[in-house]
């Protein structure tokens, strides 16, 4: 560790230029090398002379995780600097600046605000499907692209579900950023991917209110009231926000993470649908809780050592998926309906909290004018939904784990597909037509979702010649993502 | 290059064969055998012929304390062991017995170390069964990566910048990434005999551009090789061993 980072050095093919951020504990770079094309920068640790373990793991957490994810979310690493010279991590710079700005502007017109937190979540649910616990959200570590995604920066604390957990064995390591932490993190706990839905549910509070829902304690012991002290409901700062959004932020900022939404893309998927947020007691509330149920809380919370851990972070988000049926309401499509449940309910037994999400499309026309737009098309959209929601009352299933949309296009399977794609679907169930001249013609959907979809696919289809008798499912596909 | 790190195969034919085909499917490119090649299996002559045929072939192959009882030396072994060693001495020619003796105790690539047991005092025979055990190592070679065997259960630790050596949780069949601001040691699991409940060859696949360690399992037919322990007159507690994996 002789080296360290000044303007003009040159290390590995790395050319040092300004010096952009200095922070507690690292300095940020420009740094070019002539075999990348793209603007870059250079994170180096601030490591103090001697002893400074808590700085050097989190910065070795940091070179092993960072280059293991990739997509729009994650800013690409272009090189890692050795321990024995210089210990660096070098990243494609994210033009757009972080999130802070916004948040000092909050509260955000409501609008902005939704634009704003989808990004955010998508963002985490692209980790955690990676396997990362990010473990220290803030508005500081959401760098925006001009292309509009959000990117997470700064995986000094986080946990992959797949590695060794290096931080585990510290115990003098920052615990993560005092207002946004979750109650299980003061309790030590690393492996929940359901610390970061706490985090996010605390950053939309403070986007819809211009307030942090716990204030921002200075000591670690200030952290521990939210175990048992709920937040101002955000209405009681700002009525005119709609229930739904205190609904999402309360449910996000719960104690017990077994209440929480179980995961990034659940959360996601409220957000883009709000009309079909399920309302409970949170949505209405607009005082905080009385002192006797606050006490009650109190006497549980201080003997609390941890909750019911979740399983590894794989396993969590496989358990909790989100299944796109895609209902075909056509009287061709009926002779599929009951099959097409029936295979619902098998998947539920094994999977029961998944999330079903029943989809049909209309069909528009490729070119020329299109007809949904008047009142003929507005009214055909109504009737459809009050069908879907009559086909899937069969089926049994509460209301908040039952969604409906849809769906207009002029290539149904495209429509199908990237619905799916936008919601983080695990899974499509779908019907297949018969063999009929229609399908010889026009080709078949499913065959399409098949092939193209990026997640799991079962076909649904009736035997030759069966009319009602239902048949198993027809085919599987694991899709590669 | 891409190392396959093998050993305690203890003469079992079908479970060298499965690791060393499962390898080759996996691109390995060099093998490594961290030694007790003999002892308690039924095929001893095969493996010493089949690990002869791997260092013509490039391959490193080390001596563990079986092969150095199987080459005449003196080494003191469990009755069950002994029973067993007994048995090999007779089934082996004086061609393996020869190459046995003749077999080094470590062996380096680069910054990697390869012995049959703990590092420190190879000819002791050392378990190292924890991070406690796993400092002398450490302390005996500047090699940043230790490989040994001896154990038949697979572990891994870390030691730090401070010289901190720390048990290091994985999961089998995940690459876990050996960064280099640490020094790693690895036990790899046995191929021959696993200890751990689990009836699989285990062994190790070293990525060494990529800096990263699998530890995997490799399913081959142990009730032929139960089946072969016990028409060998081999004590029935081995048989019982491989099919429980124990």
């Amino acid at each position: 560790m002789g080296t360290r980072p000044h303007k003009g050095l040159e290390i590995d093919g790395f050319t040092l230029g300004e010096q952009l951020h200095k922070g507690g504990f690292a300095t940020i770079w420009e740094v070019t090398n002539a075999r990348f094309r793209t603007p870059m920068v250079m994170k180096v640790p601030t490591i103090l002379d001697g002893d400074d373990g808590p700085t050097i793991v989190g910065f070795e957490v940091e070179q092993m995780i960072m280059p293991r994810l990739s997509g729009p979310h994650v800013p690409r690493v272009m090189g890692i600097g050795d321990f024995d010279v210089m210990p660096y991590i070098v990243t494609e710079k994210i033009e757009g600046g972080s999130l802070l700005d916004t948040f000092l502007k909050a509260p955000l017109p409501l609008s902005d605000l939704i634009e704003i937190m989808a990004r955010m979540v998508q963002a985490v649910a692209d980790i955690h499907r990676q396997h990362v616990i990010h473990l220290d959200l803030k508005p500081e570590n959401f760098l925006q692209r001009p292309s509009g995604e959000m990117v997470l920066v700064d995986y000094g604390l986080s946990r992959h579900a797949q590695l060794p957990d290096l931080l585990a064995e510290e115990f003098r390591i920052p615990m993560g950023t005092y207002p946004y932490i979750a109650p299980e993190q003061f309790l030590h706990c690393r492996d929940d991917p359901r610390s970061d839905l706490f985090a996010l549910g605390a950053m939309t509070y403070a986007l819809a209110t211009g307030k942090l829902p716990f204030g921002s304690p200075e000591k670690l012991r200030g952290v521990r009231k939210r175990l048992w002290r709920d937040p101002i409901p955000p209405r009681a700062h700002r009525p005119e926000l709609p229930e739904w959004l205190q609904e999402i932020i309360l449910r996000a900022l719960e104690v017990d993470p077994m209440r929480r939404y179980q995961s990034a893309a659940q959360m996601a998927f409220d957000l883009a649908h709000p009309a079909q947020v399920t309302l409970t007691a949170r949505a209405r509330k607009l005082k905080q809780d009385g002192w006797l149920q606050v006490y009650d809380r109190w006497k549980v919370a201080r003997r609390i050592r941890s909750f019911r851990p979740p399983d590894f972070i794989g396993a969590q988000m496989a358990a909790v998926p989100i299944i796109v049926v895609a209902v075909d309401l056509s009287p061709e499509g009926e002779k599929l309906a009951n099959t097409l449940r029936r295979q619902i309910k098998r998947m539920l037994v094994t999977e029961p909290d998944a999330r079903i999400a029943c989809v049909n499309v209309i069909k528009t026309a490729r070119l020329g004018i299109d007809q949904m737009t008047d009142d003929h098309g507005t009214h055909l959209h109504v009737a459809r939904l009050v069908q879907l929601k009559a086909w899937a009352e069969e089926i049994e299933l509460t209301e908040d784990r039952l969604t409906f949309s849809v769906l207009e296009g002029p290539d149904p399977g495209q429509a199908i597909i990237d619905y799916a794609t936008q919601n983080n679907a695990d899974h499509i169930l779908m019907g297949a037509r018969g063999h009929s001249t229609t399908r010889r013609y026009l080709g078949s959907v499913s065959a399409q979702v098949v092939a193209e979809a990026a997640c799991s696919v079962t076909v649904v289809r009736l035997r030759d010649g069966q009319a009602e008798a239902p048949v198993e499912t027809a085919a599987e596909a694991e899709a590669v993502s | 290059m891409r190392l396959a790190i093998v050993t305690d195969i203890h003469g079992n034919r079908e479970g060298f064969e499965a690791v060393l085909a499962d390898a080759s499917a996996r691109g390995a490119e060099r093998i490594v055998i961290l030694g007790d090649i003999v002892g308690y299996g039924p095929d001893p002559e095969w493996c010493v012929d089949r690990c002869a045929r791997l260092m013509e072939e490039g391959a490193i192959c080390l001596r563990g304390n079986h092969d150095n009882a199987a080459a005449g030396a003196k080494e003191a072994m469990s009755p069950l062991a002994q029973a067993a060693m007994d048995w090999t001495v007779q089934a082996l020619s004086p061609g393996a017995k020869e190459f046995l003796g003749r077999l080094p105790y470590t062996a380096r690539i680069g910054d990697m170390l390869f012995v049959h047991a703990s590092a420190n005092a190879p000819e002791d025979w050392n378990y190292v069964t924890s991070d406690t055990k796993a400092i002398g190592s450490f302390r005996a070679t500047d090699a940043r990566l230790i490989f040994c065997g001896h154990v038949h259960l697979p572990f891994l630790a870390s030691c730090d910048r401070q010289g901190m050596v720390r048990e290091q949780p994985f999961r089998t069949g995940l690459p876990i990434p050996l960064i280099r601001s640490r020094r790693w040691l690895a036990v790899v699991g046995s191929a021959g005999q696993p200890r751990d409940g689990l009836a699989q060859a285990g062994w190790a696949l070293m990525d060494s551009a990529a800096n990263e360690l699998t530890f995997r399992r490799t399913p081959y037919d142990f009730g032929a090789v139960a089946a072969k322990t016990r028409a060998a007159g081999l004590p029935e507690e081995l048989a019982q061993r491989l099919i429980g994996g124990r």
